[in-house]
């Protein structure tokens, strides 16, 4: 049998050429005939009352076709939207903005620039009355603070907790070493290069809406649609959204932007396409959020061993409850907070509070809110260990969970599914050299030059998920694959998910090439179109190959049944008396007496049994038993510029463990953005506000994104864990190092400076925050 | 607004039109010619997506009007294969450079400037090089390992047809 190049071959990417040549599909390729360009007029306060909306006549800019505004929309009872959180958002204001840069009325024009134009003299005839501000989480939570909505009894959104609150307490107050932390993950926003956008076309004869999309998650944004709009007459079967090539998702694009609405109501409105791009600015100040959790944690020892960890958090959600959870998790899967750790007890608290800023609270490629909940463990293991005298490698050497005793129940409930997080780390310390590196540190100190090592010994939570406990809106969050095999022995494979560059045209065809021998050059793979794709939930939370990449394996499983059959009755043999190697059925003790799947594959159209149906296909809709759990140890070293406070990366080694791989290129290609969308927000990403709620952060001069000249060159290694219960023991990787990394630079910095007396620094650690830090204790020079 | 005649040869090809005194070069590529491989990612020159080769020389073709380039040479992504695949389209394959290929078109267009410029870079000289282009996916290592593979590829190309001569 030639090879077929399955699982573990780096296997060049089938969607390369096209991109390679300019010839992507993205939403701004897309032009339709008669199309409309829509353009949006955005609130310059942080809260106000709108006391005027020009009508369209008053603009006087020619190409102008129509104003749509938060009245408009109520006509439609579109004026809000439901969010996944059993919140609601508005699409447009009737009377009042939340947040600044928030959308206040759409202009539709036939040219970009027409619409451009009338944006610029709308704004310019909008009037307000600005009304008072609440940005702060903490201060919108006291009595009396302003309201931020008029619908709501008060700014607390929801409380939520898990775990044994008496059982945590009472073995911290048995702890002889309790260590405490405030932290804040601040807000960040995952600025894909692409910013989102979509065509929406209406055909008024058909009753048809074909909405083109930047989604992630096509199905469940086509039912969302039927759902909202069900009281207009507009049906599931009436709706087709296609998702082209995405110019990178990272979880900002699972969710349903006002824009998408607007220019959908648009189109029905004109009786044309509309098309709606945004630029930059409206990306980062509107688009949802990431993090913005305020921390404070406690975590005890006793005899050198943790015990019990105790979080309790305050969330900013902006003005409204817009987070992409999994319905039943308030809070994501924050609960996985007790990380690689043996815990004998553990309590976490969320609060969600309302302010005026954008809503949100996506993931910027995590599952979930595990960043979050892996930065308050990594980092208070790190404190414990220093409190306690001990080296941070060593002592969580001590305290893994062992690896005899998986699948491991963790104190917060969650059954993980396999782990070996001893030998993760200790291969990291021997790649970077790591005692070495502390003798360096000891001499370098005594020099007077700061360097410093940070470990992050993460466990993810990934692969949402079982239907007993997760569903988004109440649909389950299973994944689908469906196989088609041609005569021929070629195939086209549709997935429920979408790739936004984590290359699932060339992953997909390669599970399937592993478990039917067709080699991947011969698998068609399509996602997005929901006209031809069955359904699924979608990519995010590194769910695809633990959902839809188990759903490609058991569909070929199945092709193989009925291959199996079709075998028997070409070779004249017992089915009993069939083996399967790759790509073949052959006669038990007869090597040569075998077919070749493409054999049967022609015999499965021209030659069947009698009694069997033609055709050889299948459809698979896997429902996870478990998560999978990736895990891995990241060592990061850190060299501080005392004269600017500069933190440079001198050296990063990633051990990942994502179980079996399926084209280690990839893997290493997802480890290496995840590493860099790690560092961003410990070093360099923020959006903040002012006290008027004024944002910083909103365009791409002030919200830094990394460039090749801060990201360092780095360092992988793997081992391997597989998964026993996923079809190919594969876990899902694209987001691990994004979790894994942030703790790991901000443990080397603290500890660069540890012997001045720093115990933590927030992120993003900039060379103002260093140098001050440095500046306080005496320890900055100035040359 | 006033309407201009140019002349900007892209990809080769000269290309005559009348357009608004305001039209971005961007917009005039990708929408006038239909040259969607030339992305937009920003609004401030900030993330070096809409990159193209003006007379030779990287530019970010969105802050770029095109009657700027009237009378001049574009080069776009689309001009950048002869058939072939270009050396740096074949690297950017082979080492995994691209992910979501948004930013990939006005990478290569700058790696193409860079490699012109500076036939062998060295890692830390290819990264000064592609740092005005952001990319979100790859965290740039299999960019600079493709762009440095690209240039000795050239490099040799350049030795094969020298040895011809």
């Amino acid at each position: 049998m030639p090879e077929c190049r399955g699982l573990g071959h780096s296997v060049l990417r089938k969607e390369d050429p096209r991109f390679l040549r300019g010839q992507g599909r993205y939403i701004d390729d897309i032009t339709l005939p008669g199309m409309l360009y829509l353009d949006i007029a955005r609130s310059p306060y942080a809260h106000a009352k709108i006391t005027r909306i020009p009508e369209v006549g008053e603009l006087g800019v020619p190409g102008v076709a129509a104003v749509i505004t938060g009245k408009v929309l109520d006509q439609y009872k579109l004026a809000w939207m439901p969010t996944l959180m059993s919140d609601q958002q508005m699409v447009l204001p009737i009377d009042t903005v939340k947040y600044q840069q928030q959308e206040v009325a759409a202009v539709v024009a036939t040219s970009r620039y027409a619409a451009a134009d009338g944006v610029a003299a709308l704004e310019g005839l909008i009037e307000y009355d600005p009304l008072p501000v609440v940005v702060d989480p903490h201060e919108a939570l006291r009595p009396g603070a302003t309201k931020v909505r008029d619908d709501k009894e008060s700014n607390h959104i929801f409380h939520w907790e898990h775990g044994d609150r008496d059982a945590t307490e009472k073995a911290l107050a048995d702890a002889d070493v309790v260590v405490e932390q405030a932290m804040h993950l601040p807000r960040i926003h995952v600025a894909s290069i692409e910013t989102c956008g979509c065509v929406a076309s209406w055909n008024p004869v058909e009753g048809h809406l074909t909405l083109y999309l930047t989604t992630q998650a096509p199905h469940a944004i086509r039912t969302v649609v039927a759902l909202v709009t069900a009281h207009l007459g507009l049906a599931e079967h009436k709706i087709r959204v296609i998702s082209p090539d995405i110019g990178g998702g990272f979880g900002g694009k699972v969710p349903v932007y006002p824009g998408y609405v607007i220019a959908t109501a648009a189109s029905v409105v004109t009786g044309k396409p509309v098309k709606w791009i945004e630029d930059r600015s409206e990306n980062l100040a509107a688009d949802s959020f990431a993090r913005d959790y305020h921390m404070r944690a406690r975590l005890g020892a006793k005899d050198g061993k943790v015990t019990a960890l105790k979080l309790d958090t305050v969330a900013d959600h902006g003005y409204s409850d817009a987070a992409a959870n999994p319905s039943k998790f308030p809070a994501g899967l924050f609960h996985v907070a007790t990380g690689s750790y043996d815990l004998e007890a553990a309590h976490v608290e969320v609060d969600g509070v309302y302010t005026n800023k954008p809503p949100g609270g996506i993931a910027y490629r995590c599952s979930f809110r595990v960043t979050e909940a892996v930065h308050a463990i990594e980092r208070m293991v790190d404190l414990l260990a220093r409190e306690s005298g001990e080296d941070p490698a060593d002592f969580r050497l001590r305290n893994f969970i062992p690896k005899d005793r998986f699948p491991y129940r963790s104190a917060l409930g969650w059954e993980y599914d396999s782990g070996d997080y001893e030998a993760a780390l200790t291969k990291a310390m021997d790649m970077i050299g790591y005692r070495d590196l502390r003798a360096e540190q000891a001499e370098k100190r005594a020099r007077g030059e700061f360097m410093g090592l940070g470990i992050s010994s993460f466990t993810e939570i990934v692969g949402a998920g079982p239907s007993k406990t997760f569903d988004i809106l109440g649909i389950k969050m299973f994944d689908s694959a469906e196989i088609r095999i041609h005569p021929t022995g070629k195939a086209i494979a549709r997935f429920g998910t979408k790739s936004q560059g984590q290359g699932h045209e060339t992953t997909y065809a390669q599970i399937i090439a592993e478990e039917l021998g067709i080699p991947p050059e011969d698998i068609a793979v399509e996602e997005g179109d929901t006209d031809t794709a069955p359904y699924g939930l979608g990519t995010y939370a590194s769910r695809s190959t633990p959902t839809a990449g188990a759903a490609a394996s058991i569909a070929s499983r199945k092709i193989r049944e009925k291959a199996k059959k079709i075998a028997a009755h070409l070779l004249e043999a017992d089915e009993a008396d069939l083996e399967w190697e790759q790509g073949r059925f052959f006669v038990k003790g007869s090597p040569d007496r075998g077919k070749t799947i493409q054999d049967i594959a022609f015999a499965a159209y021209t030659n069947h049994p009698q009694g069997m149906e033609a055709g050889l296909e299948a459809i698979s809709y896997y429902d996870p038993p478990n998560l999978t759990f990736p895990f891995g140890s990241y060592i990061c070293c850190v060299d501080i510029d005392r004269g600017t406070g500069e933190v440079s990366i001198r050296r990063f080694v990633a051990v990942d463990d994502c179980g079996v791989r399926i084209n280690p290129m990839i893997v290493e290609g997802q480890i290496h953005g995840g590493l860099t969308m790690g560092m961003a927000p410990a070093l360099m990403e923020e959006i903040s506000y002012d006290a008027d709620g004024n944002i910083h952060g909103g365009n791409f001069t002030e919200y830094l994104v990394p460039t090749a000249m801060e990201t360092p060159k780095w360092e992988l290694g793997e081992t391997v864990t597989p998964s026993p219960h996923h079809p190919i023991g594969a876990k899902g990787v694209g987001e691990s190092a994004t979790v894994g990394a942030p703790a790991a630079i901000v443990n080397a910095v603290v500890d660069a400076l540890w012997h001045l007396g720093v115990r933590h620094v927030e992120i993003p650690i900039t060379p103002q925050r260093v140098w001050s830090l440095l500046d306080e204790r005496g320890a900055a020079l100035y040359r | 607004m006033s309407a201009h005649h140019v002349t900007i040869t892209v990809n080769g090809e000269p290309m005559e039109r009348e357009i608004e005194s305001r039209l971005l070069l961007v917009h005039f590529l990708r929408e006038e010619l239909g040259l969607t491989g030339t992305h937009i990612g920003c609004d401030t020159t900030s993330c070096g997506a809409c990159t193209v080769l003006l007379n030779g020389k990287p530019a970010k073709s969105c802050t770029v009007l095109a009657v700027a380039a009237d009378g001049a040479e574009v080069t776009t992504v689309e001009g950048l294969a002869n058939g072939e695949l270009h050396p740096i389209q074949q690297a950017f394959m082979e080492c995994h450079g691209l992910q979501c290929g948004f930013c990939t078109p006005g990478m290569m267009l700058t790696s193409k400037a860079l490699i012109e410029e500076n036939p062998d870079p060295t890692e830390a000289e290819v990264r000064w090089g592609i740092s005005g282009n952001l990319c979100r996916c790859t965290g740039y290592v299999n960019i600079v390992e493709a762009v440095r593979q690209a240039a000795a590829a050239i490099r040799s190309e350049a030795g094969e047809e020298a040895d011809h001569a």
